[in-house]
């Protein structure tokens, strides 16, 4: 058997943490963790978050982030245990034989640095390639990756380029030094899907015809079973399956990988509209102060009641604007909002405690949308104080009431946010809006910020709250897969206008327009092959045209 | 770049706005202060004519507000008056103890501001270890004593027991630039720990919060050493907030120094206005009050603008 570059013995990983009123003490966070790979594989690491899959992935190169600490266990890079080297060795074996590409490359580039500097830094600190070389090869590394104008996008300060070209130049980066070995951390979990799969392909591509071996870390089994040649799958710091890609995605042995495997099983079907829709957004044209440019264009949409109306875009897109101005946080410039038989004020100021009552919004950051100096019991008792004068034991009661309803129970009334997991988080923010009796509440990205499968728990609460208290959505999300679960109607938004609308079976049924096809054949389906089939497609379509 | 013009125009016409709104405030603040020029000049024992003449001689009973006008016009001109009680012309007695203050700051700067930069990125270096807190403790230790206190210490020790200093610091032409270091070396000294402690807790603070973020993390990965990580990728991010405290306690250097002057008998524009203080002569007050606030002002500005500049996002427009 050949030597393997990277071999991975009984890593354990603990860390420190500081509970609210108790002492800050040690956690063991990944269990004893082993696998192997061999140069020019591709391992996808994959689990939900808390998993501790970032953290294996920068355990191979000897790095623990914040206050975590690798204790125990052999992590052994080119024939030798990088856990117990020098000083000196690490930082040979960090920006030389491993990199790293991270989630973010926005917070990754240093701002006031130019893209080119930032790139070589590492293939020239190392020693590995002169400044001249490293630049030669940056500038090759530019075209591979299909960046716009390679001989000069190195000129250029990070915030002059767009996301997913900062991310390819991440990508850059981390192979500019000739790694043996990159690990990639969620390098497309921020993209927009129609970004994410040209960056993905080019990733894919950069591994093969470079030969460099990857730890491809991310969430989501669809992205992984594109790019992998083997799949670990992890649960809270323990390994749950270790397999082919082939193995893992057909035939999986462990009831967790089929979980993820099968999640978004909801199978939601489309009402008909009614006569008197509860939300009518008519003719809607906004723009920012202090710009002259229209955000939203001309925007007419229905919502009835007990319904769900997704809108659906990318970022930039104007969907989250669309809320703002249906909240009266940003006044519109021309149209009309008609709700629940009235016209509404454009402005904050203008509309009454009721028009505020029966309009509630659920957040992306469940975390950052409560008080996190309050109780649960507080969190949920305001509303009923403000708009119904609820005091003492009657709130009390239709707090548990509504805790009961989100299925978390009396227990968590005295509970603070920070004791909470994301899921529960967000599910208290729901029972919040659904303490004042709304008529309708509109849900900006809010599972977007979740595991799947917490998320798809998120879902069908919403779903299973919606026929309880005949509550109507305005579900904004840049995920098709949550629109296919849970929509009446769609709206899909580009650029500031509806490019597509209707009833959810018309919306996602051909003949397409050309951006919603875009954005529906984007979306990573769960099978071996379906990155290349949608490219040679998109290939054999653009030859065609 | 046309923002970046706009922003910079706007902040130095902000500016020159407080100037002329400051004068306003110093010249009407010296005439509600208590007290008359003529009588201090005169004695308690002058006769009511006597002080009604000199009032009369001096322009006193004029309208204030046409002598603010008067004043500022000559001040738009470089004319900041004639001393009431030597009857010198102001501007060229303060230009040349204007000039020594200037260069006592100076010196002080050019030793206090990098060594205190340096002594932050030590302490970020090595944060939480024995390098850090010793340098916090010593410099925190020195910002808390008075520099009066600090200074006849430093007397005591340095010039009258060692020998290696004078404490009397007067300086004059005829002295070369090292003759006159020596001579200033005491006051520098003062004047650097006095200042020390602030700008580097600041530049300490700024750049560990700069290193949480994670292209700093990034950097570790790429293998780099510590100290390239934070003078090449977290010191130019921090420059902002730490420029902002430099600017202040260079401020501080010319218009705070009145007691480090006093104390070293130092021939600059603090003794200056603390002996015109006393003899109520109201137009050398104003002089030195405005010129004070405009160096205050000049350096805040000069450390707004580079703030401006430093951030990539306006320097290098999309």
């Amino acid at each position: 058997m050949s030597e393997k570059l990277l071999k991975v013995r009984d890593l354990k990983i603990g860390a420190t943490v500081y509970p609210p009123g108790e002492k800050p003490h040690d956690i063991e966070i990944v269990h004893g963790v082993s696998f192997e790979l061999a140069k020019g594989q591709v391992l996808g690491l994959i689990g939900e978050s808390g998993a501790g899959k970032s953290t294996i992935g920068l355990a191979s190169m000897a790095y623990g982030r914040g206050g975590v600490q690798i204790t125990g266990g052999e992590v052994w890079v080119n024939g030798r245990d990088i856990l117990k080297t020098s000083q000196g060795d690490v930082r040979n074996l960090r920006g030389g034989e491993v990199t790293y590409v991270s989630q973010s490359a926005a917070a990754s580039f240093n701002p006031a640095k130019k893209i080119m500097d930032q790139v070589i830094e590492a293939a020239v600190g190392q020693g590995k390639f002169s400044k001249r070389d490293a630049e030669a090869r940056a500038v090759e590394l530019f075209g591979k990756l299909g960046l716009p104008d390679p001989e000069n996008i190195g000129n250029r300060y990070p915030h002059q380029v767009s996301g997913g070209q900062l991310q390819r130049c991440m990508t850059a980066l981390a192979l500019c030094p000739e790694p043996d070995l990159v690990v990639f951390d969620e390098p497309t979990t921020a993209l927009d899907v129609t970004t994410q799969i040209d960056v993905l392909m080019a990733i894919k591509e950069a591994i093969r015809d470079t030969g460099v071996a990857a730890l491809y870390i991310t969430h989501d089994l669809a992205v992984v079973a594109q790019v992998s040649d083997d799949i670990l799958v992890l649960k809270m710091g323990d390994m749950v399956e270790y397999g082919s890609v082939d193995q893992i995605i057909n035939n999986p042995q462990e009831d967790y990988t089929k979980a993820l495997v099968s999640v978004r099983s909801i199978d939601h079907a489309e009402k008909a509209p009614t006569p008197e829709p509860v939300l009518k957004v008519e003719n809607i044209t906004a723009r920012y102060k202090g710009t002259n440019f229209d955000v939203l264009k001309n925007i007419n949409v229905e919502l009835h009641p007990g319904q769900t109306l997704a809108v659906v875009g990318e970022s930039g897109s104007g969907k989250s604007t669309l809320a703002r101005v249906i909240t009266g946080l940003l006044p519109q410039s021309r149209g009309n909002i008609h709700f629940a038989g009235r016209d509404l004020s454009p402005s904050l100021d203008g509309r009454s405690r009721e028009d505020l009552r029966e309009l509630q919004m659920i957040y992306q950051m469940a975390d950052v949308a409560m008080n996190p100096r309050q109780t649960v019991g507080t969190i949920i008792g305001r509303p009923l104080e403000f708009y119904f004068g609820l005091k003492g034991a009657e709130k009390r009661k239709r707090v548990v009431e509504l805790l009961d309803e989100i299925e978390m129970g009396e227990s968590f009334i005295d509970r603070y946010p920070a004791e909470l997991s994301g899921g529960q988080k967000q599910r208290v923010c729901i029972a919040r809006a659904l303490a004042a009796k709304p008529k309708m509440i509109i849900c900006d990205e809010v599972t977007s910020a979740l595991d799947p499968l917490v998320a798809d728990g998120i879902l069908k609460l919403l779903l299973d709250l919606q026929k309880v208290e005949d509550v109507a959505y305005l579900f904004i999300t840049h995920d098709l897969a949550t629109v296919k679960a849970i929509a009446d109607s769609i709206s899909v938004m580009y650029q500031g206008e509806v490019v597509r609308y209707g009833g959810k079976t018309d919306v996602l049924s051909p003949p397409f327009d050309d951006y919603t096809d875009l954005l529906l054949s984007s979306v990573p389906e769960m099978k071996l092959g379906w990155l290349e089939e949608v490219i040679a497609n998109r290939k054999m379509e653009s030859a065609g045209n | 770049m046309s923002l970046l013009l706009k922003m910079l125009a706007q902040r130095i016409a902000l500016g020159l706005l407080l100037l002329f709104l400051v004068s306003i405030l110093i010249f009407g603040g010296t005439l509600i202060l208590p007290g008359d020029v003529a009588q201090s000049i005169l004695g308690q024992s002058a006769t009511p004519e006597a002080l009604a003449n000199l009032r009369e001689e001096l322009g006193l009973n004029e309208p204030a507000v046409g002598r603010y006008f008067d004043w500022l016009g000559g001040l738009l001109q470089g004319d900041l008056g004639t001393s009431l009680t030597s009857g010198q012309d102001i501007a060229s007695a303060i230009g040349k103890r204007l000039g020594n203050t200037f260069f006592l700051a100076f010196w002080a700067a050019l030793i206090s501001v990098p060594l205190a930069i340096l002594l932050g990125l030590i302490a970020v270096r090595y944060r939480e270890r024995w390098p850090d807190k010793l340098i916090s403790a010593v410099t925190l230790a020195s910002i808390s004593v008075p520099e009066f206190l600090i200074a006849y210490v430093a007397i005591f020790f340095v010039s009258v027991r060692l020998r290696w200093a004078p404490s009397v610091t007067t300086i004059n032409d005829s002295m070369s630039l090292g003759e006159k270091l020596h001579t200033i070396s005491l006051p520098i000294t003062v004047l650097t720990l006095v200042v020390l402690a602030h700008m580097m807790r600041m530049t300490r603070a700024a750049i560990l919060n700069v290193m949480q973020s994670a292209y700093v993390e990034t950097a570790e990965l790429k293998g780099l050493r510590m100290f390239t990580i934070i003078w090449k990728h977290a010191l130019p991010n921090a420059v902002a907030p730490v420029v902002n405290v430099v600017m202040l306690n260079m401020a501080y250097l010319v218009v705070g120094v009145v007691v480090i002057e006093v104390v070293f008998t130092y021939p600059g524009m603090g003794q200056y206005l603390v002996d015109h203080v006393s003899k109520r002569d109201l137009p050398v007050v104003q002089a030195c009050g405005l010129i004070f606030a405009g160096v205050y002002i000049g350096l805040n500005l000069v450390a707004d603008i580079v703030s401006i500049i430093s951030n990539p996002r306006l320097r290098h427009p999309k």
